[in-house]
């Protein structure tokens, strides 16, 4: 019995914080805000506590597994939550229905934890839809803008279509092998037309959950309509769990299929890389600025899967603990100018430095990371994920990766370049940033150049991942 | 000596002025945080010099050990040999000098002292870096303040020049970048450029990642066609800027082709050598009369340095150890010389605020100093015996002239006929610019041109201490001369098989 509580502490932990936050709500009578310290209060030890007492083991029948890598992926997920509640503390103050935001994004969380824990097709759909479900809601949470109901009806309807293809595809695999435990697939998983098909859309479903292109349609309209809370919660935290479950997949199920999928990676990272990277070229708004530039990021983890097992999973892993402070660190600043000015196009961004010093360095820092430029962690993350990507051979893979690199500098810098250079007549007037979206910002700052530096994190991720797949 | 104190000192300078608020206190650690980097750089070369002279062999010295990552195995292989010797001492040089000359930065002072600092750490981790990877990331560090410093304090176009330069560097990286990932999977996993030297590669591969290596750290020094940043880069960054970037960051490029690429992949570098040199002359005499049509001081400058850096690769090319010397000598001299050049010109445009050519005249009456001092770096640049240019360039000539054959006889002639044009453009310009009636036509025309002053305390000490480089070099070259010729001799090695 006690093995249930350890094994599954973190979902517990959650689950927790969600009844306290459901009490909170019907209990509770002074004014929903005075809440938000405690609840990052919570989110902060939820994610300290998940360092702790870090078990490996198998629950229901196989259906439910964690192990130190599990953990610590969960744990990346519930820092990049407590950095998201610290920096959009400012719309979040404002908003009337604080606990209900947080217990979506908690629901949310607690199926993404599940979602990388599952080890049986059936665990696997049960938890991507209740990490799924919430997020419509809370891409709709600024409920008396339009454009926001816009974004969230087309999320709920793509991710509606992604799990009907993902269920036909699961019904396809079962009706073919007979089983859906993760473990007794590898075993069974031919080649045979029926289960190629199922896998497609298995494989399709997921490209939808990534916005690898041409699925990718959704992604800038939801992201700039959401508010860039969710819209931060959908680009790092959803896309970072499903990358691991993905991995997971990919490398311990459908391994005898590797063949297939491997062009199929290939083909999908170029698309994706050089597609994100074109349209985020030309865009003004900067929250589909950002939703294009995290396109070609997927693009790029993409490559990193088309390696083997243990250096895809070492390298994403990775990234995405790196990403999770760049992205969060640019959305948060774009989400503090936003809701004090009102602000976010990139036109209106010109002059920034001027009046925002703090605001630009930190966009400017984030940006460097994001585009992989030293001393930022980025730079190791992109370098990582192409260095995962060659073990095979293919280095022309890996040479359009990296002109893609260029690319994207490109219109990294033509933020940078608004923010220091380019004059402007009425620039963004002083903002102040609280204490909190202050410290989020610090800490996600100091994440972008120590990550990168501090060696042995590489090793300790990659120490996990090869007790994983063994 | 401990290498790793050539990187502590300017991270704990550029670190300690970042909370500083009053200019002067930032003016004067960064000079402090570099003169001390300097004299670091002065102790290492004599205790390089004592250590060879009581017989240590080794391929580089002061080796330091860290580890970094297990799984892809990358360290920090610290180590230096004569060349990179000499390029931490023309480093810290340049970093004075350029100090000394932004003195009167106005405009977000420690910003600008701390990304001239990080521009300089990157060239000193580059110099002693000894594993692809940490190597790669030092060189890469710099992508940041270059844009930054260009883009921030320049003149002229100058986001574009900033964007085109950050823009083809990465490019360059894009290819380095591919090619050390070709050799650690097909070359025994390893980075380490010392392991790598041991291990045989076979020719296809090296064949395959030479051209990505050279042309890559060839974009970073001007090679052929992919100078194109360099006119608008050198002439838009601030002074201390351009004297970083043609100085310094070219010289990292230099480095990389002839210490990287030519000593791991001698096959590839036989396989294309002929290609290096057909390009390379092509920069030397197309930079040469590029220039001739300038009338702007600053890309008279930029488009010589084409030309010059041309002559390193000229070098490399030629494939002898004479003229690797030659090619080294040259990046050091050039470095030196096209700083001095870079520091006069921003004198003059800080007092005249113009740098055409033809909008000024007889200066030596005012800025007896400066014209002094622009008389030296022309005529070093145009190869006047006793001064650095003159050196470097002989010994590569002399060192392709080894090459009997009628393709490197007709480069090397080529290669001479440059010279004809750099003192045609040298002189013209000089000659225009100090001599003459006095006459500067532009904006201050209003206030009385005799109120210029000559070069203030601190630009006269940055002039005097690249003109002492140049003439170091110049007149007693034999002290360089004993530190790059062993390590050119050992890349000859890999050549001839010793």
């Amino acid at each position: 019995m006690s093995d249930f509580f350890l094994i599954m502490k973190q979902e517990l932990a959650v689950t927790a914080i969600i009844f306290f936050l459901l009490i909170v709500k019907i209990a509770g009578k002074s004014k929903n805000v005075e809440w938000l310290p405690w609840i990052q209060l919570l989110l902060l030890l939820n994610f300290i506590g998940g360092f702790f007492f870090i078990q490996s083991g198998t629950l229901f029948a196989d259906m439910y597994h964690t192990n130190g890598l599990l953990a610590f992926q969960k744990n990346i997920l519930s820092l990049g939550v407590y950095l998201i509640s610290l920096l959009c503390s400012d719309w979040l103050k404002k908003s009337e229905h604080l606990p209900e935001f947080f217990l979506l994004m908690c629901s949310s969380l607690l199926g993404m934890f599940f979602l990388i824990s599952s080890g049986n097709l059936l665990m696997f759909y049960l938890s991507l839809e209740l990490a799924s479900i919430p997020v419509a809601a809370m891409a709709n949470f600024d409920l008396h803008k339009k454009s926001t109901s816009e974004g969230a009806l087309k999320l709920i309807l793509i991710s509606a279509f992604a799990s009907a293809v993902l269920l036909f595809g699961i019904s396809l695999i079962y009706g073919a092998t007979g089983t859906i435990s993760f473990a007794s697939l590898s075993q069974v998983v031919t080649d045979s037309p029926l289960q190629m098909l199922a896998f497609v859309f298995f494989f399709t479903a997921f490209t939808f959950k990534l916005s690898v292109v041409p699925f990718h349609l959704w992604t800038a309209d939801v992201y700039e309509g959401a508010p860039i809370a969710t819209t931060s919660y959908l680009s790092v935290i959803s896309k970072g769990a499903v990358a691991f479950i993905f991995i997971t997949v990919l490398y311990k199920v459908f391994a005898p299929l590797e063949a297939v999928w491997y062009w199929m990676l290939v083909v999908l990272s170029v698309l994706t890389m050089l597609i994100g990277n074109l349209f985020a070229l030309r865009q003004q708004n900067i929250k589909r600025f950002l939703a294009f530039s995290s396109i070609a990021q997927v693009g790029f983890i993409l490559v990193a899967i088309t390696g083997t097992g243990v250096d895809s999973m070492a390298s994403v892993t990775y990234f995405i603990l790196i990403y999770v402070f760049s992205n969060l660190a640019a959305f948060g600043v774009a989400a503090i100018i936003s809701e004090k000015t009102g602000k976010e196009n990139i036109d209106e961004y010109k002059g920034l430095y001027k009046t925002n010093p703090f605001l630009s360095w930190m966009l400017a820092i984030a940006l460097f990371s994001l585009a992989g430029i030293p001393p930022t962690a980025g730079f190791f993350g992109k370098l990582f994920l192409l260095t995962a990507g060659s073990v095979k051979g293919n280095f022309w893979l890996i040479l359009i990766a990296g002109l893609n690199m260029v690319i994207s500098l490109f219109y990294y810098l033509k933020i940078v370049r608004a923010v220091f250079m380019d004059k402007n007549e009425n620039p963004v007037e002083k903002v102040l940033v609280n204490g909190y979206a202050k410290m989020g910002l610090v800490i996600c700052a100091a994440g972008i150049i120590l990550a990168g530096l501090i060696g042995p994190l590489y090793d300790y991720i990659r120490e996990l991942i090869t007790y994983f797949f063994n | 000596m401990n290498l790793l104190l050539l990187l502590c000192i300017p991270l704990i300078t550029s670190l300690a002025i970042l909370p500083v608020r009053s200019r002067a206190m930032v003016r004067w650690i960064s000079l402090f945080g570099s003169v001390a980097q300097l004299a670091a750089a002065v102790f290492l070369f004599f205790a390089y010099n004592q250590e060879r002279d009581t017989g240590n062999t080794a391929v580089v010295l002061f080796e330091d050990h860290f580890k970094f990552i297990s799984n892809p195995e990358i360290n920090f292989h610290f180590g230096v040999d004569g060349i990179a010797v000499a390029m931490i001492l023309l480093t810290s040089f340049v970093l004075v000098a350029g100090v000394l000359v932004s003195w009167k930065i106005e405009k977000m002072t420690r910003e600008f002292y701390f990304l001239l600092l990080l521009l300089a750490l990157g060239a000193f981790g580059f110099f002693i870096s000894l594993d692809l990877f940490v190597l790669f990331f030092f060189l890469e560090i710099s992508v940041i303040p270059k844009y930054l410093l260009i883009g921030i304090w320049g003149s002229g176009k100058k986001e574009y020049a900033a964007n085109k330069l950050a823009l083809m560097l990465m490019g360059g990286s894009a290819l380095i970048l591919v090619g050390i990932l070709l050799l650690y999977f097909n070359a025994g996993h390893t980075f380490d450029v010392l392991q790598l030297s041991h291990t045989n590669i076979n020719g296809q591969l090296q064949k395959t990642v030479f051209p990505l290596l050279f042309i890559g750290f060839g974009v970073f020094t001007a090679l052929f066609p992919f100078h194109t940043w360099v006119p608008d880069g050198h002439s838009s960054a601030p002074t201390a800027g351009s004297m970083f970037l043609a100085g310094i960051s070219m010289k990292l490029g230099g480095y990389g082709c002839l210490r990287i690429a030519t000593f791991l992949l001698p096959e590839g570098a036989r396989e294309y050598a002929n290609i290096i040199i057909i390009l390379s002359a092509i920069a030397i005499l197309y930079g040469a009369f590029a220039t001739m049509m300038q009338k702007d001081l600053k890309y008279i400058n930029a488009y010589s340095s084409v030309s010059h850096v041309g002559f390193s690769l000229l070098g490399i090319g030629m494939l002898t150890q004479t003229a690797f010397t030659g090619a080294l000598l040259q990046m050091v001299s050039h470095g030196v010389m096209t700083a001095l050049f870079f520091a006069v010109i921003g004198i003059i445009y800080d007092r005249t605020h113009t740098r055409q050519v033809n909008e000024m005249g007889g200066l030596m009456k005012l800025l007896p100093f400066t014209m002094t001092a622009f008389f030296i770096v022309g005529l070093c640049s145009l190869g006047l015996p006793g001064l650095s240019g003159f050196v470097a360039e002989m010994t590569v000539f002399v060192g392709s002239w080894e090459n009997a054959d009628a393709f490197h006889r007709i480069a090397t002639i080529a290669a001479c006929i440059s010279i004809v044009v750099t003192a045609v453009y040298i002189l013209r310009a000089i000659g225009k610019v100090a001599m003459g009636p006095l006459f500067v036509n532009n904006i201050t025309k209003g206030m009385e041109s005799n109120s210029m002053k000559d070069a203030t305390w601190n630009e006269k000490l940055a002039l005097i201490i690249l003109i002492g480089g140049i003439l170091a070099i110049g007149i007693m070259p034999e002290w360089l001369n004993k530190l790059l010729k062993p390590s050119a001799e050992m890349i000859m090695n890999r050549f001839t098989g010793n």
